[in-house]
């Protein structure tokens, strides 16, 4: 392929993700305002796009550059209460005195200076927390990121002007269907442009083999310390979206819980393939919605909900598929345009 | 001068807890290499025994030493069977995986355990009934209850016991055979498998017996998520101890434990349990193979 080819190829398919971002988020408007999608399914959609932004860049870390990371929801946490406080003490006053606040143009600006607040700081984080403990491998990383994470909600919980322990309320409600899906756009480009360039060859070198990749001159820490830092950007952005999006932010939101589940939408995917992981965040994440909607079921004459179940279903579902199928659903494999083409030449035939 | 000796005894004793859970993570890893994880909760599923068994048996009526010691041993008993049915349907179908996979599976049972005792047992915060009278008599100006001198006499004997084991019988020559080379140890004829096993049962025995006598003789409130942090606290002082090696453990136990409560009693308090994590990370950076333990270098 020629320069020329690229360069146009790559301006057709931005461009059509764009076109599609804006159809989509067209058809969700005059959906939602002719009363045809309702509050509650709107809701998970919005859900689905964080979680695919959560899963997609620990994938980052624990698929594509093969370290183990469990503390992702600590990342999540620093974007969202960091863009939260940004918007709410800092750009909200700024806006109220020049009489910006309200208009659509003013709402996306301070959407978007929450979102580079949260990402600049939960980047901080990774870069952080990446450089000494990515001296570390395997087991001792994933309990030195589980440390990390959990040192990153103490601090959230004693920090008394974001509401400690009570919560952090009156965050505006600033995020659309247009910004979150964009972000996923941007971070499915980055992570698949990663994959097929040279520069991502030695972040799966580093994953294939540490040692081997090392001799051959990759410099390890630091492909560690970017796909470290990549990954918590994207968590943070997904932590700014989620703020803006339910207006409340809890230190218990961001416990080892939301860390898991994040780990086993990975998990379920196949850790290192970018489609899997997008695949089995809107999987669960409907999965945990439509348990809600199951009847009560007793158990020794005690009455539970489903949704209380939901973390006994996700332990299980780790176990039986570190058991039976540790590649999860895609293995490396990818989902695109190849598999298309290949099943339509296979019914041609 | 007397608050900071009323902090280091209640330093030791928390310590002593620590360590015998601590003992349980090391010995496990030393033969799998595998953090097991769901530990923690089996010290949990030990207070909970305890817990079902004097309500259920109303032995809080009569407090003896014959009930504190029956108690005690059922809840030993009911937590080594738990630990050897763990590994046996959880671990060793991919004791060959690699140590990720391994990895995953751990936190998955410590999720299931936590999650469901929140189904089994319920989330509210249960207390158990004292079955041995405990009073907290000052002493010269320190407040020592009974229960804390049972409780530190209790592990010191159960680590001298350990130590007879794993010195000085067959099955403790076998797992120090085993950590040291596991495919060598079978190959000289040690049966690995009942080696693991008895790991298991004798590591979360010791967990059971921790979780039985803090939930006897302290007023903490015991909810199937209170092994989590024991458990993650008591992992690292099996690092900071040196993983692997037992007196390291006990070590790290103890000093972990002191650590904690000269932070409780300072300032710093609401960073309490941030304070584990604090030191698993110096020291896992500047002396990952901790104060008793040997550094490791990868080999190709």
């Amino acid at each position: 392929m020629s320069r020329r080819q690229f360069w146009l190829w790559r301006l057709i398919s931005v461009g059509a993700a764009l076109a599609a971002l804006l159809g989509a988020n067209a058809l969700i408007i005059s959906l939602r305002s002719t009363g045809w999608l309702d509050d509650y399914t709107y809701r998970v959609i919005m859900l689905c796009g964080i979680n695919i932004l959560l899963a997609v860049s620990l994938n980052l870390i624990n698929g594509i550059t093969g370290q183990f990371s469990i503390g992702h929801a600590g990342f999540q946490g620093v974007g969202a209460y960091t863009s939260a406080a940004f918007t709410v003490f800092v750009v909200s006053p700024w806006m109220r005195e020049r009489g910006l606040q309200g208009t659509p143009t003013g709402d996306s600006a301070l959407l978007i200076a929450g979102i580079i607040a949260g990402a600049v700081c939960a980047s901080l984080a990774g870069l952080f927390v990446g450089i000494p403990s990515l001296r570390l491998r395997g087991d001792y990383l994933a309990i030195a990121t589980l440390g990390f994470g959990e040192i990153i909600r103490v601090t959230i919980l004693n920090i008394e002007q974001v509401g400690g322990a009570r919560g952090f309320y009156g965050i505006p409600l600033l995020t659309t269907f247009f910004w979150l899906y964009l972000a996923v756009i941007v971070l499915l480009a980055l992570s698949r442009n990663l994959l097929v360039s040279t520069q991502g060859l030695a972040f799966l070198a580093v994953r294939d083999d540490e040692i081997a990749a090392e001799a051959v001159g990759v410099y390890s820490t630091r492909i560690k310390v970017i796909a470290f830092v990549t990954g918590a950007c994207f968590a943070g952005i997904a932590g700014a979206l989620y703020a803006h999006f339910d207006g409340y932010l809890n230190p218990d939101n961001f416990r080892l819980d939301q860390s898991i589940i994040i780990l086993t939408m990975v998990v379920l995917g196949g850790q290192g393939s970018i489609t899997g992981s997008v695949l089995s965040a809107v999987l669960l994440t409907a999965v945990l919605e439509w348990l809600r909607f199951l009847p009560t079921i007793t158990v020794g004459g005690r009455a539970f909900s489903p949704s209380e179940l939901r973390m006994v279903f996700f332990s299980l579902m780790l176990i039986l598929l570190m058991l039976w199928r540790q590649t999860g659903l895609l293995g490396r494999r990818e989902f695109g345009w190849h598999v298309v083409r290949q099943y339509w030449r296979l019914l041609r035939t | 001068m007397e608050v900071y000796l009323q902090q280091l005894i209640n330093g030791v004793q928390y310590g002593s807890i620590y360590a015998l859970i601590a003992v349980g993570y090391t010995m496990v890893y030393g033969v799998l290499r595998l953090i097991n994880f769901a530990h923690g909760d089996i010290y949990m599923l030990g207070a909970f025994v305890a817990y079902y068994v004097v309500t259920g048996l109303a032995l809080h009526q009569h407090p003896s030493v014959g009930n504190f010691l029956f108690v005690l041993i059922v809840s030993m008993a009911v937590c080594a069977l738990a630990g050897v049915l763990i590994e046996r349907l959880a671990y060793r179908p991919i004791r060959n995986a690699p140590r990720l996979t391994a990895l995953i599976t751990a936190i998955g049972v410590s999720l299931l355990l936590e999650n469901g005792g929140i189904v089994v047992f319920g989330a509210d915060p249960k207390y158990i009934p004292t079955v041995l009278q405990s009073s907290v008599a000052p002493r010269g100006g320190l407040y020592i209850s009974e229960g804390q001198v049972i409780m530190l006499a209790a592990s010191v004997l159960f680590m001298l016991i350990l130590r007879f084991i794993v010195m000085s019988t067959r099955f403790g020559r076998a797992v120090r055979a085993i950590s040291y080379d596991i495919d060598a140890a079978r190959l000289m004829g040690i049966d690995v498998d009942r080696a693991i096993t008895l790991t298991f049962a004798l590591g979360s025995a010791l967990a059971g017996a921790a979780g039985m006598m803090v939930a006897t003789f302290t007023s903490v409130k015991i909810t199937p998520l209170f092994g989590l942090l024991p458990g993650v606290k008591a992992f690292v002082a099996a690092v900071l101890g040196g993983i692997g090696n037992i007196p390291g453990a006990v070590l790290g136990g103890i000093l972990m434990g002191i650590i904690e409560a000269f932070v409780g009693g300072s300032a710093l308090t609401t960073y309490r349990d941030a304070i584990a994590f604090m030191i698993l990370i110096i020291v896992l950076l500047l002396r990952p193979g901790g104060i008793l333990g040997k550094a490791v270098v990868e080999k190709v």
